[in-house]
């Protein structure tokens, strides 16, 4: 009973997101106030709708419930009650409807934040994001419902695949989720502008704070996934450039673009056409992430081609929504030219070359990624493009955005002088490079990656330091108290960002260029030698979880005489499928981790044992940190809420007047 | 309207075009080099009656279908229920190919383990799943170490071979066959075949 | 500046970058595309030698034997027509197992292919893209000392 239910509240969720969707964008075009007050109430009510939706199919995982088809092929009587729940996005049917629910999550914040929007604008957005919410909903219901039945029902589930029986795995696809989808919010906006006509300032600055959010979601989400990908998979990799990966990598690159081109929109008037560009790509890009895993187009060779019709349903829905946006684009566009001029030299260049450069370096991934589908529709050979690819054509292309990132907000606005500014930088520059060879020097490991990498990194420290004394020079005489306080959080949000992407810099070049592995095989009481480190196996017992089998290892971890700690790596067999893992277990540390995994057992008893070194792994995720902080606190400004404010003030008067 | 705003929407296009054609492709569809070849021969024990065998010259004259299967196999549970239906509706006789019932398995460790042994844990276990989820074959028979599997090209269970009355394979379907796959591609198919000779 | 040569600038910029951005591109897919091969193609002389490639087959039945080191693995890779003899030092994946599908990555040297990667094939059983992804990455046994 409660299945069906969820699914019909799914069906009436559509309702509601095809009224949201075609009566504020009528009501707008004719100016009616009554219509165009539908979309609010429409849009809560959606989300109202789909969350119950979402709950009752929650609860078939959580009571058990193996009629419904999902849950008795995600999930067992034995799974603990966090991974019934988790189980329930574990699939494709039912992380569709996570999507469905994240769109409707931010438009509802849409609907409670931007009440100080004029309502032609709001409804019209809301429009916007009720096509794309109708288009994924009627996409769930069609080809993927969630609650199909299974009859008769079994008497126990297949289980939730255990590599995504993780803590990591509880919140990675959320966030992911909410940070792909968030790019609608932008996208949502960029239309609503491009459709009125009114493509100015005050639309960036709208855009901002929401674009700045979904980043933030999705850097996030990005960092949770390649931390579980590291300790959950066994041997200590942590990022793969595979399709499933470089789905929510694109996005990410021409969003992180869109965040800086919004910016330069709303200070100078500057780049409009292209930033409305960049906000219909960036959602592009995650529409077309959903269709490269969904569809079946890239997978790998042991998914089933789920169904041909979901891919046409999405691929359909992708001509759709992007199709009429650059036609739109294409016949509003004229009106985007012009905006403040600058000279060559000058903050608007360097923003603007940087994100040329990121737009480039999101095709080159979408090249990459597409590619081996592209020969193999030519008929020209099975391929792989693998991490060598990605990387030789990564590296040239990070590195002058990485310079230009810090040497940018040394220049002015609109025009400065190139000489001036290159004297300012270039100590810390030379110092840099210095620094970079010296570091990989004192490692022993010079290589041209080595040298690259760390120099980079002291670039942007160095650079970061120099940044914030000359902004606290700049109100010499006043408290060091009030200098500080006089930076605002966006500006400080800026400095975060770009420093964190020194600190991951510095994560990736180490751990590149100095981690060490060992396999090796172990009796009880042998000891290994990794890096400085000593391993002692003191043997396996059994120990079995509530629904796996294992065998724990126990190795004792020491250096230079003094035990560090006791690891624990498992091998585990899950009873409900049969499926081996291995779960490694870690020593972190700042400054390096060591990570230990089992291999499996010879017949004289002995383990096979993988000892890794990482140097600076934490670095990797310490320098997301810092981007997800930046972001938070450039979507804090409070120069955002001021100006709502007096805006819903002057909305206020013009309600006024008019009544 | 310029002619260069529309540059986004032509490569966008030109993108979807080959995404279109990217969806008629199957990553997984090694093509098959068997496909209009005739089906490799093969005698096996049959399930109901393991002392007796069946071979592929029994179908003779027929169109028919051979189904890989096997317990541990988690999306042929999604497509039995379909395969049900068909032999209730009498619409094409199918021939249930159990692939390496045992050794498939991997909860199962059958290193080390007897062939008899084997023979008969699987004749028990796929018996069992029958039973549970119904018997929609004709007749199945064993392919206890997946040899005749492999003179099919087998990739991954559930497969499913549709061939005619000379014995030769004529389609090749991958994974759990689907109400759509069964109504667009395989019925059209065996009429087709039917009417063919 | 006059703002024709500005915007000249501006374009011409743009171009060399987009066409070192292609320069870029085509070089690393010139020097990093993994090729498949399957055993028998190996065996007819048709896969490169020096340069990586992958090959994918079946873990010949018996062929499995370890050096006394106990990491460095010997085994075959068949296709059931032809037999390719691979050695690889490091921890195997979860699923490697003597008669079921692997791929290998590596070189061919003298005959013999020297494995850098060894991925298994999971069970047989056809999954959702999100399993079958999971249990890819995971199948991976990659030796980092090899980069």
């Amino acid at each position: 009973m409660i299945p069906e239910l969820g699914h019909f509240a799914l069906i009436l969720a559509l309702v509601l997101s095809l009224v949201q969707a075609v009566v504020p964008l009528v009501g707008a075009q004719r100016n009616s106030m009554a219509l165009m007050a539908v979309g609010r109430p429409a849009a809560q009510g959606q989300f109202f709708f789909i969350v119950f939706s979402y709950v009752c199919l929650t609860w078939a995982f959580v009571t058990s419930d193996f009629s419904v088809q999902l849950a008795a092929t995600n999930s067992h009587s034995e799974t603990p009650i966090m991974y019934k729940i988790t189980g329930v996005w574990g699939n494709h049917e039912g992380s569709l409807l996570l999507w469905a629910m994240s769109l409707s999550l931010w438009t509802v914040a849409v609907t409670v934040f931007s009440r100080h929007l004029p309502d032609a604008f709001l409804a019209r957005v809301l429009g916007v994001l009720g096509l794309v919410s109708a288009g994924f909903i009627s996409f769930t219901l069609v080809t993927s419902n969630p609650f199909e039945r299974l009859l008769p029902a079994v008497a126990d589930g297949r289980d939730l695949n255990p590599l995504l029986q993780d803590p990591g795995m509880i919140i990675h696809p959320p966030l992911l989720y909410m940070g792909y989808v968030g790019f609608s919010v932008a996208f949502a906006f960029a239309i609503a502008a491009l459709m009125s006509g009114r493509l100015d300032a005050a639309w960036a600055r709208w855009s901002r704070p929401w674009t700045t959010i979904a980043w933030v979601f999705l850097t996030a989400g990005i960092a949770v996934g390649s931390g579980w990908a590291y300790y959950e998979l066994g041997w200590g990799g942590w990022w793969f450039w595979d399709p499933v990966e470089n789905a929510s990598f694109m996005p990410w690159l021409l969003g992180t673009a869109l965040m800086h081109s919004l910016a330069v929109t709303e200070k100078r008037g500057a780049f409009r056409s292209w930033t409305v560009l960049l906000a219909i790509g960036a959602f592009s890009l995650s529409l077309l992430g959903t269709f490269l895993v969904r569809s079946g187009v890239i997978t790998s060779v042991h998914a089933f081609a789920t169904d041909p019709k979901r891919g046409l349903y999405i691929l359909a829905l992708l001509v759709i929504v992007i199709g009429a946006s650059l036609l739109l684009y294409a016949m509003r566009a004229n009106k985007l030219m012009g905006g403040g001029s600058f000279a060559l030299v000058s903050r608007e260049t360097s923003l603007l070359a940087n994100n040329v450069l990121l737009t480039v370096a999101s095709a080159s991934v979408l090249l990459g990624t597409l590619y081996p589908l592209f020969l193999d529709a030519l008929n020209l050979g099975k391929i792989s493009v693998g991490p060598p690819y990605f990387e030789a054509v990564f590296v040239p292309l990070m590195t002058p955005v990485v310079v230009l990132m810090m040497f940018g907000p040394f220049l002015r606005w609109k025009d400065d002088d190139l000489a001036a500014a290159v004297r300012k930088v270039a100590p810390a520059f030379i110092a840099s490079v210095l620094i970079g060879f010296g570091t990989a020097w004192a490692v022993d490991h010079v290589t041209w990656r080595t040298v690259l990498g760390l120099s980079l990194a002291a670039w942007v420290v160095l650079a970061s330091i120099q940044l914030l004394a000359g902004r606290l020079k700049e109100r010499a005489g006043a408290s060091a108290g009030s200098r500080l306080r006089s930076i605002t959080a966006s500006w400080w949000g800026m400095w975060l960002a770009h420093l964190g992407i020194g600190v991951f810099i510095i994560g990736v070049t180490m751990v590149g260029s100095l981690d060490q592995s060992l396999d090796v095989k172990m009796k009880e009481g042998q000891r290994a030698e990794l890096a400085g480190y000593s391993f002692v196996f003191r043997g396996a017992v059994d120990a079995d979880g509530p629904n796996y089998d294992a065998a724990r290892g126990n190795i004792e971890l020491s250096r230079d005489g003094r035990v560090l700690d006791t690891l624990t790596p498992e091998k585990r067999v899950y009873r409900a499928q049969g499926m081996p893992m291995t779960e490694a277990s870690l020593d972190i540390g700042v400054f390096r981790d060591v990570y230990v995994s089992l291999g499996e057992q010879l017949e004289d008893g002995a383990w096979i044992v993988s000892l890794y070194y990482k140097p600076f792994i934490s670095w990797i995720w310490m320098g997301c940190v810092l981007m997800g902080l930046g972001g938070i606190f450039a979507a804090a400004d409070r120069r955002y809420r001021r100006l709502a404010a007096r805006e819903a003030a002057g909305a206020g008067q013009r309600v006024a007047a008019s009544a | 309207m310029k002619a260069k705003f529309l540059v986004p929407l032509l490569l966008f296009f030109g993108l979807a075009g080959f995404l279109a054609f990217g969806l008629t492709l199957n990553p997984r569809e090694v093509p098959s080099p068997l496909i209009d070849k005739p089906a490799p021969d093969f005698s096996l024990a049959r399930l109901d009656k393991p002392e007796q065998t069946f071979a592929l010259k029994e179908m003779q004259g027929q169109v028919w279908m051979l189904n890989v299967w096997a317990s541990w196999c988690v999306a042929c549970r999604q497509e039995h229920p379909l395969l049900v239906q068909m032999a209730k509706q009498k619409i094409v006789p199918v021939v249930g190919l159990n692939y390496k019932e045992v050794r498939g398995d991997g909860a199962i460790n059958a290193r080390g383990m007897a062939l008899e042994a084997e023979t008969a844990m699987a004749i028990e276990r796929a018996r069992r799943w029958l039973s549970d989820h119904g018997d929609p074959y004709v007749l199945s028979v064993l392919d206890i170490d997946g040899r005749v599997g492999i003179d099919f090209g087998v990739y991954g269970v559930p497969e499913t071979f549709l061939i005619d009355r000379d014995g030769r394979i004529r389609y090749k379907h991958i994974g759990p066959i689907t109400p759509e796959a069964l109504k667009d591609v395989l019925i059209p198919r065996i009429e087709e075949l039917r009417r063919a000779g | 500046m006059k703002a024709r040569s500005k915007r000249l600038m501006l374009v011409g910029g743009g171009v060399v970058l987009l066409f070192a951005a292609v320069a870029l591109v085509l070089s690393a897919f010139q020097q990093n595309l993994v090729f498949f091969h399957t055993p028998t193609e190996v065996a007819e002389g048709k896969a490169p030698t020096g340069k990586t490639f992958r090959v994918g087959g079946m873990v010949e039945e018996g062929s499995i034997k370890r050096e006394a080191d106990g990491v460095t693995v010997r085994f075959a890779i068949t296709d059931t027509a032809k037999i390719i003899p691979v050695t690889y030092k490091g921890t195997l994946p979860d699923l490697f197992k003597e008669g079921k599908g692997a791929v290998v990555q590596g070189k061919l040297e003298n005959g013999v292919f020297q494995a850098t990667e060894v991925l298994a094939k999971h069970d047989e059983n056809y999954m959702p893209p999100e399993a079958a992804h999971a249990v890819e990455q995971a199948q991976k046994a990659a030796t980092t000392l090899s980069q």
